[in-house]
């Protein structure tokens, strides 16, 4: 394997594992259903692609590479159909996006 | 450094099972859920290599299909009440859908 592609996967895969915490620490850290639907998607579709695409440099071209591709393009097109769903269930169901004033007089409290 | 990914991983697993047992609403437990689902398909990949067995993959293929198809099934009923079964016409079960 050359250097270069070594270090490139090196570089997806610590990229990914950032973005992958960040994710999850917004998941916690936000106030609302809605505004954690956008902490998912740091985290669901693009952390987790990240670090595959640096496995799919580490692993050369295998067989290995095309699974790790067909994983990496069947979570780019699920994942964010699953969100979607999600925030129209949820707006069905009736959960109320917290809105700014609500969140300064909530806080006053 | 495949072990730091997989410490990252375990990390985020960490905070979305908090998330998930905590989430006020129903809709933040099945996000909790899906979000587990995808982590756990990136573990897999990673611990793969991890341990040069790459066999893992194929486990991994298969749950990310049965993770997006089992949230799409529990939205549905969450939504609908029911999965879309012409006989059941059972009404909807009142959920806490309020923080």
């Amino acid at each position: 394997m050359s250097l270069a592609a070594d270090i490139l996967g090196w570089a997806f895969i610590l990229a990914g594992s950032f973005f992958t915490v960040v994710g999850a620490f917004g998941l916690i850290r936000m106030p609302d259903l809605y505004t954690r639907l956008h902490a998912s998607g740091v985290l669901d579709p693009f952390g987790v692609s990240l670090i595959l695409i640096g496995l799919m440099f580490q692993a050369g071209f295998t067989l290995v590479t095309v699974k790790l591709a067909f994983l990496v393009l069947l979570l780019l097109f699920t994942s964010p159909v699953a969100c979607h769903a999600l925030a129209r269930a949820a707006l069905h169901r009736e959960v109320k996006p917290l809105l700014d004033d609500e969140r300064s007089s909530s806080s006053k409290r | 450094m495949f072990a730091a990914a997989a410490i990252a991983l375990v990390v985020a697993l960490a905070l979305t099972v908090a998330r998930a047992l905590l989430g006020p609403t129903v809709f933040d437990r099945v996000l909790g859920a899906n979000t587990i689902g995808t982590l756990a398909v990136c573990l897999m990949a990673v611990y793969g290599f991890l341990t040069e067995r790459p066999e893992f993959l194929d486990v991994a293929i298969v749950y990310a299909f049965l993770n997006v198809l089992s949230t799409l099934a529990i939205l549905k009923f969450f939504r609908f009440g029911s999965l879309g079964d012409p006989e059941d016409d059972e009404p909807a079960p009142r959920l806490e859908t309020r923080p």
